[in-house]
């Protein structure tokens, strides 16, 4: 069927909801969601792919957010002395536990001799994966990069520990099970730690993004007339200045951490959701019922926030999971290129750059290309289900 | 069944099926159209006469729409069975079809010419030049003047009348031998309508077809169909001849269409009341500019020098057809878009007012928009959607209190109060311009413009809110603007009309005179449209 005969089907008075025969009403049902909502989950749900890809999502980013407690080089509890520690949350100084005179200000609990001292007066609970993202491992049997522990056999891992195989700190914990990178640290640890950074960084920069680009489209399609044309001027201008070269600018005269970053990222990527959003709100401005409202006296940011924003949410929350995959790309992408987070964070981007080279080293470049693409992977599906959910088209049939 | 039948439905259903619930649209329904008549089905919106109509084109959503029982039968083809390859050379051929709205009919990116030429080429095989005759023959047969200059018009450079006629000559481009119209005339003006009815009527004398007329308006069927089917919740109640069934109704449901006119007596006029709302030499004009400097040329006069008053609890009507400036009047009066001349509320000047100036204002005067679909914000709830005034007006009110009032309004507007906590979609149309009265109403205003309130509304849903108009007009000493296209609804309500036309008052007065002894030749041209779908002679009215 052509969409035109659908719009005179619609028109002539079929009605899609059959909307109750005037009198009889069924009891109030506040709780439940709107059929809208309910069909717009069930295609969400009939789209296997995002579906799954949601959960898988959501489970490898609160895993991501537990990094803490799954790779640290400190344990996720320590009994000392009858007190109960938690070091994977608190900085404890080293007199906390040895009457050491030169006591480090921070613990290395990776220290066979602080190992001892705790073991002698209590006990304590490592993570599965005993590196963090800036742990270096000084025992690796090799110069770094050194290969997967799984790819040698006991001897040859534990040779570099004061007692060789019988070591006790030569155990599956103390595993490689990436490689390690050229500064000998554990990949494992730093793709969690790395995807925990991307994550979270796009969906701030996401967020703090359709937050400023919403209210500048708001602004501009409820006033419309100058303000309107001003503001779409100043944005052709913006969006013409070549964000990442101002990026290599400032980033040489600033060190870049995550908030230069997300700012001066922020300051270009707000632009994204102005189109959209203006449409959405220049078609809504003309609707009957906000007519209405400025007839009853309400005032134009109650209007705006109130009846035209959610009009505006449903095009927002389709474009947001590719705004999300647009930030991770571009900070990854800086990662690459040396211009991004700070030498020594979690990032992908550099593990990438350390596959480039050390080509002789494929367990970096492949750790890496395995979980950007997973990432990016994920969050398209998820998007891609997102928008069949909200796809108005789909509501018949 | 009779044999001279070149249509006849039998047993037809029509079910629709969606996410697992199933909705019986058509249930059961017979109906014959032989040759050369006109058969009309009438109903109200919901009853499944366009879904009838579509079902013989097979132009329904398959598979969401399925016939579980049924056959058409055309020229002894059963055409439910007819794969869709068959029912291709069927549609716009032997039958074609007008549908209501010319807006959404018509491809905006096409033109003329190639609108109505592309039928021919694909049934004819006709070449460029035939088709271009055939073109120009159907557009002169079908009342457009200067033919020759339209063919390469665009939809949007033509009025609504004559896109309904570029629709007509698209369906009759191929001597159909069943036309079906499905409200052809609904979205038009009136006197555009008695136009497009009786080129219908005589396009139907010329070539002999049959006629498929869907409407809810009976003056319609009375004056142009040989039979009438009633329809409702997808059944046909009765079926017959036009006179016998409007001489002797036999169901239930046909006497209450019937008597579904809007009644009763407008209030009287009385000098003595206060004026309420009062403007002088009201001019809303849009400048049109032109050239690099956006220099203003000339102006749309949408509303040019208008002089209007409305007395406590008297209703001001104000007729005129799409485009006369009626609604941007009242807008204007309402200070919701700028304008000239003096405005008084109360003996009060507000021309001048800011818009914040204006707000403690807005409570004494309300709106009451046309469209019960549109005017109500799909997201939130009836108690939220008529509360929100209050929160502007009275922000010092609990909660409870302000809950207490909107359930008031909504029963003084005949709906259930319990009802409060769901959304708009939940209610029909009638139902829902009630919240909307409900919303004004719940202000208390002093003054409320009605921009055509009853519309879009079922003629028996017309009847109620027409009677609920004016109870709340009794009972409240309400001013009442109150703007239709819909003379009979005007009739009902309002002791004082002004008659417009392109900005401009054509007459007005007491609404008797108005209405029983139109002086002038446009008034009285309307008159005869609106009550006896008569045409005006040549002139007085636009095409």
């Amino acid at each position: 069927m052509d969409s035109q005969t659908r719009d005179n089907l619609e028109n002539s008075g079929y009605d899609v909801y059959n909307p109750l025969p005037e009198e009889t009403a069924p009891p109030p049902k506040r709780m439940k969601m709107s059929p809208i909502n309910q069909r717009r989950l069930t295609n969400f749900k009939a789209n296997k792919r995002g579906y799954w890809s949601l959960w898988i999502f959501l489970v490898l980013f609160i895993l991501a957010l537990l990094a803490n407690f799954l790779a640290n080089d400190r344990p996720i509890l320590v009994y000392f002395k009858g007190d109960v520690l938690v070091p994977a949350l608190i900085d404890y100084p080293e007199d906390r536990f040895s009457d050491d005179p030169f006591a480090f200000p921070v613990t290395d609990y990776r220290d066979p001799f602080i190992q001892e001292i705790i073991e002698e007066n209590g006990w304590m609970i490592w993570p599965p994966v005993r590196y963090n993202f800036r742990t270096v491992n000084r025992e690796i049997p090799v110069t770094a990069p050194a290969p997967p522990s799984w790819t040698m056999d006991k001897e040859t891992r534990c040779a570099r520990y004061p007692l060789g195989a019988d070591d006790p700190n030569c155990i599956i914990g103390n595993w490689n099970w990436l490689g390690t990178d050229d500064q000998a640290r554990d990949v494992l640890a730093r793709v969690i730690y790395g995807f925990r950074v991307s994550v979270l960084f796009g969906l701030s920069l996401t967020l703090a993004s359709s937050v400023i680009g919403i209210a500048a489209g708001a602004v501009q399609g409820y006033y419309g007339g100058m303000v309107d044309l001003l503001s779409q001027r100043f944005i052709e201008i913006w969006t013409a200045v070549p964000s990442l070269y101002l990026i290599l600018i400032v980033s040489s005269f600033l060190v870049p951490g995550f908030w230069t970053l997300f700012t001066i990222l922020l300051a270009f990527s707000w632009v994204a959701l102005v189109g959209v959003v203006r449409a959405e709100f220049l078609r809504g401005r003309n609707f009957e019922y906000i007519s209405a409202a400025r007839a009853l006296g309400v005032s134009n940011p109650v209007i705006m926030w109130r009846h035209l924003l959610p009009n505006a949410m449903v095009a927002t929350l389709t474009f947001m999971p590719f705004i999300l995959n647009g930030s991770i790309s571009t900070l990854t992408a800086l990662d690459f290129l040396g211009f991004g987070l700070p030498p020594g964070s979690a990032s992908l981007g550099e593990l990438l750059a350390q596959g480039k080279n050390n080509l002789g080293a494929p367990w970096l470049g492949i750790s890496g290309f395995v979980v950007i693409s997973l990432m990016l992977s994920l969050l398209i599906f998820i998007g891609e289900a997102v928008r069949d959910a909200f796809d108005p088209r789909k509501s018949l049939a | 069944m009779t044999n001279n039948a070149l249509v006849s439905v039998k047993d037809l259903s029509v079910v629709f099926t969606q996410g697992g619930n199933q909705t019986v649209a058509v249930d059961k329904i017979s109906f014959d159209i032989k040759k050369g008549e006109t058969v009309s089905l009438v109903g109200e919106s919901g009853s499944g006469k366009s879904v009838t109509a579509l079902s013989i084109l097979k132009l329904l959503p398959y598979p969401a729409a399925s016939h579980p029982s049924g056959e058409i039968v055309m020229d002894g083809k059963e055409m439910l069975a007819a794969s869709d390859n068959e029912m291709r050379k069927i549609r716009g051929n032997t039958v074609s079809m007008i549908f209501q709205e010319p807006m959404t009919s018509l491809n905006p990116l096409h033109t003329v010419e190639k609108q109505i030429s592309e039928i021919l080429k694909t049934h004819r095989g006709m070449g460029d030049t035939q088709a271009r005759q055939r073109v120009l023959e159907l557009m002169n047969q079908v009342g457009i003047r200067d033919a020759e200059k339209r063919l390469s018009s665009y939809p949007h450079q033509l009025s609504g009348g004559q896109r309904q006629r570029v629709m007509i000559a698209m369906a009759l481009a191929n001597e159909p031998d069943l036309l079906i119209a499905d409200e052809p005339t609904t979205a038009l003006d009136v006197t555009v309508q008695a136009q497009i009815l009786e080129l219908l009527k005589k396009l139907q004398r010329q070539q002999g077809m049959a006629m498929l007329f869907i409407t809810h308006d009976l003056g319609i069927v009375r004056k142009f169909s040989d039979r009438v089917c009633v329809m409702t919740d997808g059944k046909i109640v009765e079926q017959g001849v036009v006179a016998d069934i409007f001489e002797k109704p036999q169901h239930d449901y046909t006497k209450h269409l019937l008597a579904a006119e809007p009644k009763g007596e407008p209030p009287q006029g009385d000098d003595t009341k206060p004026i309420v709302v009062q403007a002088d030499d009201l001019k809303v004009w849009f400048p049109v500019k032109r050239g690099f400097l956006r220099r203003t040329v000339d102006h749309i006069k949408a509303v040019d020098g208008i002089d209007i008053k409305v007395r406590q609890g008297q209703t001001l009507g104000i007729v005129g057809e799409s485009g006369s400036g009626k609604t941007t009047l009242g807008l204007a009066i309402l200070r919701m878009i700028s304008s000239t001349g003096r405005i008084a509320f109360y003996g009060e000047e507000i021309q001048k007012n800011s818009w914040k100036q204006m707000r403690p204002l807005r409570r004494d005067m309300q709106i009451v928009f046309q469209d019960p679909f549109g005017a109500l914000s799909p997201r939130m709830s009836v108690s939220d959607i008529v509360g929100e005034g209050l929160k502007v007006h009275f922000p010092g009110i609990s909660s409870e209190e302000r809950d207490r009032k909107v359930a008031d309004a909504l029963v003084e507007v005949g709906l259930d109060a319990s009802t409060r906590n769901r959304y708009p979609h939940e209610f029909s149309g009638g139902q829902r311009q009630r919240i909307s009265i409900a919303r004004a109403m719940v202000l208390e205003p002093k003054f409320v413009m009605l921009d055509e309130p009853t519309s879009a509304l079922d003629m028996s849903v017309q009847a109620q809110v027409v009677d609920l108009l004016r109870d709340l007009q009794k009972a409240h000493g309400l001013a009442y603007l109150f703007i239709s296209h819909d003379l009979k609804v005007v009739r009902a309500l309002a002791n004082e009309v002004i008659v417009m036309r392109q900005g401009k008052v054509v007459e007005s007065g007491p609404a008797e005179r108005i209405f029983d002894a139109p002086q002038t030749d446009y008034t009285r041209a309307l008159m005869a449209a609106a009550f006896r779908l008569e045409t005006a002679p040549e002139g007085v009215v636009n095409a």
